[in-house]
Parts: C-alpha cells; sequence; structure tokens
C-alpha cells in the first residue's frame, strides 16, 4: 500500500538494524531509551522491534497512552454522569472498560442499561444532540494535543449554534509537564526519548528542550517500523557524539514550529489547570479545563456532581509501569489478577496501553 | 472487573466467550461430543459417521456489501459441516423476526437463502418462527443447524495435527469484517469491500480429493484467521508459526484497517478456511484451492514446528517475531 509500505520495508529495516548495531557498539554503555507514546508501544510490540535490537538498547514505555493516564476519579465523574437519567453519554471506545473505583466501569453500567455510546468523532455528539433534543449529551474528553484541538473546535462549533443538550467531560492532558516529572526522577535512568510524532504536529520541537537541558537525546519519531529504528538510530547518534539536541525524525509529518493555529484553538477554549495522573499523581499545569466562555458546555460546571472518594485498585502498578519503573511481567497482578479480559488497570485496558501491548505481543 | 453479567465481549469469539463456554456451558451441558470443542459434532450412526453442527446470525446491518444474514446463515453452517470433512445435506433454519419487520426485507433474506442452499448443495428441510414485540430483537435473527455425511476415512480435528504439517489458506484475509465495519453509519468510510460470504462445501470436497491426510479444517470467521489459529494451538498443543509477509490481504482491507487501527488478522471472514496436511501434501492441496473458485488466491502461510508448543508465533513483515494470543476485548459490531 502506498506511503505505508515504504515505511515498513524489510530491506530499509535490515539496514537500519546494522546501522542501530554499529552504534550500539560505538555507544559501548547500555541505552536506555523511552517511548513516550502508546501508539509507539503498540508498533513495537505489533512489529517485534524490541527482539530485533541489540541487547545494550533497552526500550521503555513512557506514559502517553492517554487512556492509561486517566485518574480513577475521572472515571468515577464519567462513571457518575453515565449514570444520570437522561444522560446519553458518549465516549472513545478504549474508555469502556476502564474501571473506576471498586472495579466499575462504563461497559457494565451500559450492560446495566445506561445510554452510552462508542463515537469515533466527538462532532458526532452535535449529531445525537440533534436527535435527541430531549436528552443531555455528555462526552467524555480524553486525550493529549493531538485529540485535544478537534474537541475545542466542536465546543466551539456547539456555542455557536447554540446547542443547550451539550456538555463536554474535560479530562485532556498536555504532555510536556509529564516529560518533566519524568526528567527529574532519579529512580529513572533515561538516555533519550522516542517523542510522539503526532502530538508533536501541535506542539513542535521546541516543547521538549527541558529533555536536552537535562543533557538527555529526544527524537520524534513516527509510528511506522522504519520510523522507529530511525528514531532509535538518530537518538544513539546524539549520544555518541554527546550532542543531546531535539531532532525531528517525523519530518513528513512535524514542523519545528509545530501547528500555531491548533495550539491558539486550544487556548481559545481550553485554560491550563493541575491535573491528576494515574501513577504519576498531580502534575501542576497537565491538564486542561473549559474556559469561563465556555462554561455551559462544561460538564462539571453543568451538572451538580458530589465528592466522590475515589480509590485505586489494590496491587496494580500501572503507575511504576506509566514511569518506565517496572515492566508488565514484574507486576504481581499482570496475566493474572490482570488481563485484557478483565482488566485491573488501565494500562491492560487501551490497545496502547503498556500492559496491553505486552500481554498482546509477548 | 466483576462480570456478573452478559457483556457484548462474551459473543466476541475471544477469551471471554472461551470463558463461557469452559465455566457455564461445558459443565452443564457435559459429554463427549461435546467436548471435542470442534465446529461441528462427529457421531456415528447405523455405521454412518454424521456431522451436526448450529450457528445463529445476528449480522448488523442484516444487507451488507456481497451478502445478506440470508445467504450467510447458509454459508455459515454448511462451513462448520464441511470443516469436520462432512458432505452438508440438511439444514433447519428458525427465525426470529421483531414485529415491523418489512415483509419485502425478509423475502429476499429467503430468496437469497433458497439460492445459497441450492449453491451448496443443501435442503432446508425443516424450520420455525417467532416473532417478538418491537424492541425485542433488532430485525431479523436466524439460527440454521446442519446435518452432513461423512465418507472421508481420516480423523479430521485439531487432535490430528502433527509437527511438520504445512497450514494453507484459500485467499484474502478480512473483507467480510472490513465490509461490515465501514458500513457502520458513523464512520462514512467509502469502499468497495465486498463480504467473502460463501459456501466452501465444493473446495473442501477438492481438498479432500487431492490429499488422503488432511489433519484439521477450521473457517476462519468470528475472530479472524489470528483466533482460530491461536486457539487451534492452544487446544492441540501444536507449536505454530506464520508469516505475515505469505497472508494475502487486500489493500483496500489493509486500508480500512489503517484507518480504524485493526489488524487484518483478526477481521472476521465469511468465506475463508486453512486446512493443515502433512508438508509432502502442501503442493497437492494448494493447487486444489487454486483451481477452485473459491480459493484463487490460496497460500501456505505456515507451519507446524516441534518447539512453542501450544503457541502461535507471527514472522512479522519486518523480520521480527511475536507471539500471536486470542482476541480479548475488541469492541466489534455484530459481524455474523
Amino acid at each position: 500500500m502506498k506511503h505505508i509500505d515504504e515505511y515498513r520495508d524489510p530491506a530499509l529495516v535490515k539496514g537500519l538494524l546494522q546501522g542501530i548495531e554499529k552504534r550500539a557498539a560505538q555507544a559501548q554503555a547500555p541505552v536506555t531509551i523511552m517511548e513516550v507514546c502508546g501508539s509507539h508501544t503498540n508498533a513495537i510490540g505489533k512489529y517485534g522491534i524490541r527482539g530485533m535490537l541489540p541487547e545494550s538498547i533497552r526500550l521503555v514505555s513512557g506514559p502517553g497512552c492517554p487512556v492509561c493516564v486517566t485518574s480513577v476519579h475521572d472515571i468515577d465523574c464519567a462513571l457518575h454522569l453515565a449514570g444520570r437519567s437522561g444522560v446519553v453519554f458518549a465516549t472513545f471506545g478504549d474508555m469502556l472498560r476502564v474501571p473506576g473505583t471498586g472495579g466499575r466501569s462504563l461497559q457494565q453500567l451500559r450492560a446495566e442499561g445506561a445510554d452510552i455510546r462508542i463515537v469515533a468523532s466527538p462532532t458526532d455528539c452535535l449529531q445525537i444532540a440533534a436527535e435527541a433534543p430531549d436528552r443531555e449529551i455528555v462526552f467524555m474528553g480524553i486525550g493529549f494535543e493531538t485529540t485535544s484541538p478537534a474537541i475545542a473546535a466542536v465546543i466551539k462549533t456547539a456555542e455557536k449554534r447554540g446547542v443547550a443538550n451539550f456538555s463536554v467531560l474535560s479530562a485532556h492532558k498536555v504532555i510536556p509537564p509529564a516529560i518533566d516529572v519524568l526528567i527529574s526522577d532519579p529512580a529513572l535512568a533515561l538516555d533519550g526519548f522516542l517523542c510522539p510524532g503526532h502530538v508533536s504536529i501541535v506542539i513542535g520541537a521546541d516543547a521538549y528542550r527541558p529533555i536536552v537541558d537535562a543533557g538527555r537525546s529526544a527524537v520524534i519519531t513516527g509510528f511506522e517500523p522504519v520510523d522507529i529504528l530511525e528514531g532509535v538510530y538518530m537518538i544513539l547518534g546524539q549520544i555518541i557524539e554527546n550532542k543531546p539536541d531535539v531532532a525531528i525524525q517525523y519530518t513528513r509529518g512535524v514542523k519545528r514550529e509545530g501547528s500555531p493555529p491548533a495550539r491558539q484553538l486550544l487556548n481559545e477554549v481550553f485554560n491550563s489547570a493541575d491535573a491528576r495522573w494515574r501513577g504519576l499523581g498531580i502534575i501542576p499545569g497537565s491538564g486542561l479545563c473549559i474556559r469561563e466562555e465556555y462554561q455551559s458546555l462544561d460538564a462539571l460546571h453543568k451538572f451538580d456532581i458530589p465528592e466522590i472518594q475515589s480509590e485505586e485498585p489494590k496491587g496494580c502498578r500501572c503507575g511504576d509501569i506509566l514511569r518506565g519503573i517496572i515492566r508488565p511481567p514484574e507486576c504481581p497482578l499482570f496475566r493474572t489478577a490482570c488481563n485484557p479480559a478483565s482488566p485491573v488497570g488501565p494500562c491492560m485496558v487501551s490497545s496502547e496501553g503498556t500492559c496491553a501491548a505486552y500481554y498482546k505481543y509477548h | 472487573m466483576s462480570t456478573d453479567t452478559i457483556l457484548l465481549e462474551h459473543g466476541d469469539g475471544g477469551l471471554l466467550s472461551n470463558k463461557l463456554i469452559a465455566e457455564t456451558f461445558l459443565p452443564l451441558l457435559k459429554n463427549d461430543l461435546l467436548e471435542r470443542m470442534e465446529d461441528c459434532a462427529v457421531m456415528e450412526i447405523g455405521g454412518q459417521r454424521l456431522s451436526f453442527s448450529t450457528d445463529s446470525y445476528v449480522v448488523q446491518p442484516c444487507f451488507f456489501p456481497g451478502g445478506d444474514i440470508g445467504s450467510l446463515a447458509v454459508h455459515g453452517t454448511v462451513n462448520d459441516l464441511s470443516m469436520g470433512g462432512a458432505t452438508p445435506l440438511y439444514l433447519s433454519a428458525g427465525f426470529i423476526l421483531e414485529e415491523g419487520f418489512p415483509l419485502d426485507d425478509l423475502k429476499k433474506i429467503v430468496a437469497s437463502m433458497a439460492e445459497a442452499a441450492q449453491k451448496a448443495g443443501v435442503r432446508v428441510v425443516t424450520g420455525d418462527t417467532k416473532v417478538v414485540a418491537r424492541g425485542a430483537a433488532d430485525g431479523i435473527f436466524i439460527n440454521t443447524a446442519g446435518i452432513g455425511h461423512i465418507t472421508y476415512p481420516g480423523d479430521i480435528s485439531v487432535s490430528s495435527i502433527r509437527p511438520g504439517d504445512a497450514i494453507i489458506l484459500n485467499g484474502h484475509i478480512g473483507d467480510h469484517g472490513a465490509a461490515i465495519m465501514s458500513k457502520r453509519e458513523n464512520l462514512g468510510l467509502e469502499t468497495d469491500i465486498l463480504s467473502d460470504s460463501a459456501p466452501l462445501s465444493g473446495l473442501v470436497a477438492d481438498i479432500l480429493q487431492a490429499s488422503p491426510a488432511i489433519h484439521c479444517m477450521r473457517d476462519a470467521t468470528r475472530g479472524g484467521l489470528g483466533a482460530i489459529l491461536a486457539e487451534i494451538a492452544q487446544q492441540s498443543g501444536a507449536g505454530i508459526t506464520i508469516a505475515e509477509n505469505s497472508i494475502p490481504v487486500k489493500d483496500s482491507v489493509r486500508g480500512v484497517c489503517e484507518i480504524l487501527g485493526l489488524d487484518p488478522l483478526f477481521l472476521a471472514n465469511e468465506g475463508k478456511m486453512v486446512a493443515f496436511c502433512p508438508g509432502n501434501d502442501a503442493q497437492a492441496v494448494l493447487q486444489a484451492m487454486q483451481n477452485h473458485e473459491y480459493g484463487r488466491d490460496a497460500a501456505i502461510i505456515g507451519t507446524v514446528g516441534e518447539s512453542d508448543r501450544g503457541r502461535l508465533i507471527l514472522d512479522t513483515a519486518i523480520g521480527g517475531q511475536r507471539e500471536i494470543d486470542l482476541p480479548a476485548g475488541e469492541l466489534v459490531p455484530r459481524i455474523c
């Protein structure tokens, strides 16, 4: 298939692997690289890339799966809203099985009769709102800077059209503050980052400066096997030359300055806020809440949500997995109590989740 | 997550489906025929070996590119019987209709069943109709059961699989799943992908003629090629290795998969099967498949080895390796 097969070409892969082997030998010490994004984790598993790399190169998975980092409390809020009478709760499919407090999920709520619908795009919600004027449509907005501009656009459209029965539960997050937390974590010894290609289309390369300031390498990388291997190759190059930098491997998608119009849209609709990440705790300035001007479309403002005492599942080590401190097989629940059919933690739920990728591909 | 209610995933052919069978159906309905867990039960009556199978059809939409629920209900059961090496003979058809379902649509569906039955060489010899109140079903559900006659001398079963077996697939995978997925109303995808829904009884007859030592056959329906091979590996304890590069997938299907984040390996088929036979017979079986209209693009996709017992290993397109497990918790629409 054109524009895809080129990036999965076995000959190119072979050449890159030879280059990586050479550079890995030159680097002399073992190299640990974090792939920040869940799509990278998934592709690495799907193509068996981990097993193709020299032993001295270790890939660890980071916190870049939006489903996985959604806090138990955000899920509990979603469960509360979805369970209210008169509400149609719309969400991306992956959220359905994420367990909240006590293991309850949207999927269970749906089996009990709640009207919970999977949408492929947030714009579908406006259609649902028009078709069901006597119902309240609540959309659960999750995702990083890749997804949030589209949701911002829907919020703006709804405001312009005066849609009265639609609101968004914003659990959006932004990537750079999470990377800052990772860099400053002494438990985490990382040499470089494969930075997320799609998020970077919006935020650009400068957002990763703190990585370089901390003396680590950063390469904004695409999601095909050739992209990922080239990303690793480029990181090794920076390490050998001792010249950390934010480089762009994914040049067919990312411009150094990112997308100012998309960022402008985000600023118009959202304010920066502190947000709780599963496993990473509260990270200042890492969330997006809906601005006052769009308050009528903010589910947190529209509905009276009672105080919810949220509890993380016992024994679940998703937090350490999201920080790359342990690998899934090191969690005592992995494959036993926690599996894709009955996930305990969110990393087992999403196809981008580290545990789900390990379960599926190892 | 506790699952004290039935979830949609209990019906997806993956981990939860298997759990439901193992923990609910099998212990209560236990008998030696059921415990073989094959697509159809094989029983001996009066010195004759008979094959018996049933399947229910709830596909949404009931008319889809390349077929409809009527032809599907015939093909599905005919294929299940064929996989046991039987010549399908008789079918039953049970209809559950929702109040308000258009009679014209029903006529089209039944005409399509008749045509499919004729093509597959089977007769619908008994039936039943139930009508339920609006909302108690979704338009039309069909159950078919079938009986076939086995004359092939060998034991066609997962337990016959041996190291050294070749695995042969009769063509492109994922067409049915992709055709249904791309018709989901909210995606707005425009493709020309047709379902591969087809009766495989004729193809199977040719395969059995080509090799006196067919060890196992399975149609790759719900859960796709990946799920059925993973299941066969588990059930038989065989170590199966397949090569991603050798598995035919149409570009249009790959395109839908790229957009929706799906893997063609786990997309449903309604006219695809794999045959396990000794490596020496592989070329003859491949040739027989390729000579048949439902096997033109057949390919040898893998082998059974001595190592990795009970596991399914994929040699990836770029030269890596990974294990394939039963799908779990994939959200799929009603595809069959």
